[in-house]
């Protein structure tokens, strides 16, 4: 360490990202700051893409097999009517790009690489080098998966899921191609995020600013410490399984074909032993952005900083355990099904001792409604639905109705979008002064968050109705059930949201681009905030502090502690007096 | 309640299943109503006012300890009073001697009766398509297969789901209590023809059920 500081050193004192060029700056960065705002670049622009799809796969719900407005040019033999197969691909397509290259990204990949370093006071990752090719590499994998779409037959259409055999016989779903790209795709993306978490544990474990103990780390920090053990223990699960299930389909194995003596379950207990964790990869990030934003616009530290971390200590544990419960009608043995609910049921436990932590946070503060405060307080409210909803699939009777239905469809979207998306929204907002070095414009983020928010649920919240009415998820037309014909009324008012929902993305657009060229120039520390990313400049130089690292003297939520009079006390403050307390 | 609920129950565990649903729906309702609550009050009493400075304190062991206790107490009774419904719909066969053949391919489904003799296999086997005839309060044996993909045996009215794998056979049980035509959709996404994969399930009163029979089942079998 000692060594690299002096080297560090001397490269601050020459002012160090100058003298890189253009491409070393801006294109093949090692900077963890730059690696951060391409994963965002990314992320934005793949959501933009789910986005369209989600749209295109709620247009048919709603109107189905009418033209779908936009598409007349790209579908020219239908007159824009989406066929069938078109309709699988669309809404795995969606759900593809949402998980593995929006939110991902977004979360673990942008915001990751941005806390890390600066709010534990490291002047960069570990391994630089491979933190540019863990970019390049999640980039590559992104663009090979929009190669996808311009295949003959398409691209995948078996669901996100790809349950095989659907998925690895060719002749089952018709699309050739497309589904191997998709496989080569998350191949390379699995070993893209395993770069980027091997690179987030080794940061974290051993470049810790002085000072900076395990537990006077930012939540947000252990969020993504956790995070990334489950991404380094879950993806290769993932990529073992795509690869097995490219063998299937075009060298011959019978790892998951009955004929040849493979096991259609085999791919589930893969899929889900890496997709449950999946989850929580999703949505960890973003209760460590809540747990952030909540002290800094209460004024008050966070509610039990302890059973905080550990809560999401037994989120991880548990989350390996959990995963049978996507398998309840599957075919698995019913006893084993017994076992999986309750690790479930759980589960659910750490999440309420984290939603009631976030109540106690609220409590006695002195609350500002700021733009990423009001983002993270639907966090944790969406999460709340999100959450409850889930403890109806945890208990297996009710599950097996509700299994594959749109109330699955709700619970994902409460926790996924209502989750993960509005503590990247949250994230966006709050750290946009120090990323960029501007401020975001407060008005258009109001115009943006308000509508996002009742759209949301315009959107979402019908689906548990329709869900609990039997639709099931991933039908192309529910006009062609009679039980379900009733209430077709919903689906249009869950279109006519996402409508809406989309539309309200515009704000965001423009504040986003607007604010980074035009926007009021940002201070050091805008939301009078105690961690230390806010004692960098902003935007942070090439190794973030000038000669000397920030030393840290107290845990990172000292709001209106009363060895001050300001309502702050950022971590680098020396006590006051001999003997300070623990905080 | 303006049809916006569960479909109408017709199996014998069906009502089971809609008690723990209503259950967990009650308990899940009331703690978000209290959360909600609590939340908005919070935002309106604590709202930032000039002069006041927020209380400042890392935490409550007490309450740390009574919100990890009161919900973990709350979900092993869940979890509890699952046991017997799962036990019975999934882990238990019923004895009886109604058994029908389901095997599922893109994208139909194919009902096998035995016939006269009882058994599979035989050439009396009569085979139907995307319909089954089963007498009302009844247990009726499904035998699941599939000939190609994963697909899955939903029926909203029986709250009956289990899916059909390919290489396996799965056996499942229902008993309908009310006679009707109900609708039997594929549940689990099977290829471009998933949608609007379904068949019927005609639950006869036992007379119909005897005539249904003697004309579609063994008639074939006399000629």
């Amino acid at each position: 360490m000692s060594a690299t500081s002096a080297a560090a050193r001397a490269h601050v004192e020459h002012a160090g990202h100058h003298e890189l060029g253009f491409v070393r700056t801006y294109i093949f960065s090692t900077d963890h700051k730059m690696i951060s705002r391409q994963f965002l670049f990314l992320g934005l622009f793949m959501m933009i893409l789910g986005g369209l799809l989600a749209l295109v796969v709620r247009w048919q719900l709603a109107w189905p097999e009418t033209p779908v407005p936009g598409l007349g040019g790209l579908l020219k033999e239908t007159g824009g009517i989406l066929e069938p197969g078109q309709y699988n691909m669309a809404f795995t397509m969606h759900a593809t790009i949402m998980v593995f290259f929006v939110i991902m990204p977004i979360l673990a990949g942008s915001f990751g690489n941005f806390c890390i370093p600066l709010m534990i006071g490291a002047r960069d990752m570990a391994f630089p080098v491979l933190n540019m090719l863990s970019f390049w590499v999640t980039a590559s994998a992104g663009l090979i998966m929009l190669v996808g779409f311009f295949v003959p037959g398409g691209h995948a259409a078996a669901g996100w899921t790809s349950y095989a055999p659907l998925a690895s016989v060719i002749e089952y779903s018709g699309v050739n191609w497309g589904q191997n790209i998709w496989c080569i795709s998350l191949f390379i993306m699995g070993i893209g995020s395993m770069m980027g978490s091997i690179n987030y544990i080794t940061t974290i474990v051993n470049m810790r600013a002085p000072g900076m103990s395990l537990f006077r780390m930012p939540l947000v920090v252990w969020s993504l410490f956790i995070t990334a053990i489950l991404l380094l223990l879950a993806l290769p699960v993932l990529t073992s399984g795509v690869a097995m299930l490219l063998f299937d389909r075009s060298l011959g194995t019978s790892w998951f074909r009955p004929s040849g003596g493979g096991e259609p379950l085999l791919w589930q207990h893969l899929f889900w032993y890496f997709g449950h964790p999946e989850v929580y990869i999703l949505i960890l990030p973003a209760m460590g952005i809540a747990s952030e934003i909540l002290p800094v616009f209460s004024r008050k530290p966070i509610f039990g900083y302890h059973a905080m971390a550990f809560s999401m200590i037994g989120i991880a544990f548990l989350s390996w355990i959990v995963y049978g419960h996507h398998m309840f009608v599957s075919g698995m043995n019913p006893a084993l099904g017994m076992a999986f609910t309750v690790t479930t049921m759980i589960i659910a436990v750490p999440s309420a001792i984290k939603t009631f932590n976030w109540l106690g946070t609220l409590w006695g503060g002195r609350i500002q409604f700021t733009v990423p405060m009001l983002n993270a307080l639907a966090f944790v409210s969406m999460f709340v639905i999100g959450g409850l909803s889930g403890i109806f699939m945890a208990s297996t009777p009710v599950d097996i109705f509700i299994q594959d239905t749109y109330f699955i469809v709700a619970h994902i979207h409460y926790v996924v979008f209502g989750g993960s998306v509005f503590g990247a929204f949250a994230a966006i907002y709050f750290w946009f002064p120090k990323m960029f070095g501007r401020m975001t414009n407060v008005a258009l983020g109001h115009l943006h968050f308000w509508p996002t928010f009742v759209f949301f649920n315009l959107t979402f919240f019908p689906m548990h109705i329709i869900g609990v009415g039997g639709q099931m998820r991933r039908i192309y037309n529910p006009m062609q059930y009679e039980f379900l014909q009733h209430q077709q009324h919903w689906n249009v008012v869950i279109t006519i949201g996402a409508l809406g929902l989309g539309i309200s993305q515009i704000p965001f657009v423009i504040n986003f681009f607007w604010s980074l060229f035009a926007g009021k120039k940002a201070p050091l520390n805008p939301w009078n905030s105690t961690t230390l990313e806010w004692t960098a400049a902003s935007p942070p130089p090439h190794l973030n502090w000038g000669p000397t690292l920030p030393t840290v003297y107290r845990g990172p939520y000292e709001y209106s502690s009363p060895e001050s009079t300001e309502d702050f006390l950022p971590q680098t403050a020396p006590p006051v007096h001999a003997g300070a307390r623990r905080h | 309640m303006l049809n916006w609920w569960l479909p109408e129950n017709v199996s014998t565990y069906g009502k089971d299943i809609d008690w723990l649903f209503h259950l967990i729906y009650y308990i899940t309702g009331v703690t978000f109503i209290l959360v909600a609550v609590t939340m908005v009050a919070f935002l309106w009493i604590y709202r930032d006012r000039p002069g006041r400075r927020a209380r400042y304190t890392h935490g409550s062991t007490p309450l740390e300890i009574a919100w990890t206790v009161v919900p973990a107490l709350i979900l092993v009774v869940l979890t509890l009073l699952s046991v017997p419904a799962w036990s019975k719909i999934k882990m238990t066969q019923p004895d009886t001697d109604f058994e029908v053949l389901v095997t599922a391919k893109q994208f139909n489904w194919q009902m096998t009766y035995p016939g006269a003799d009882g058994k599979f296999g035989t050439a009396d086997d009569k085979t139907l398509l995307d319909e089954m005839h089963v007498p009302v309060n009844k247990v009726v044996r499904v035998i699941l297969r599939s000939q190609d993909v994963i697909h899955s045996f939903f029926v909203p009215q029986f709250r009956m789901k289990q899916d059909a794998v390919p290489g396996r056979e799965i056996r499942q049980w229902f008993e309908a209590t009310k006679p009707g035509k109900y609708e039997l959709p594929c549940a689990e996404l099977c290829g471009f023809g998933h949608s609007g994969m379904k068949g019927w399930i005609y639950v006869h009163t036992p007379d119909d059920y005897a005539k249904w029979a003697a004309e579609n089942l063994t008639a074939g079998e006399k000629k």
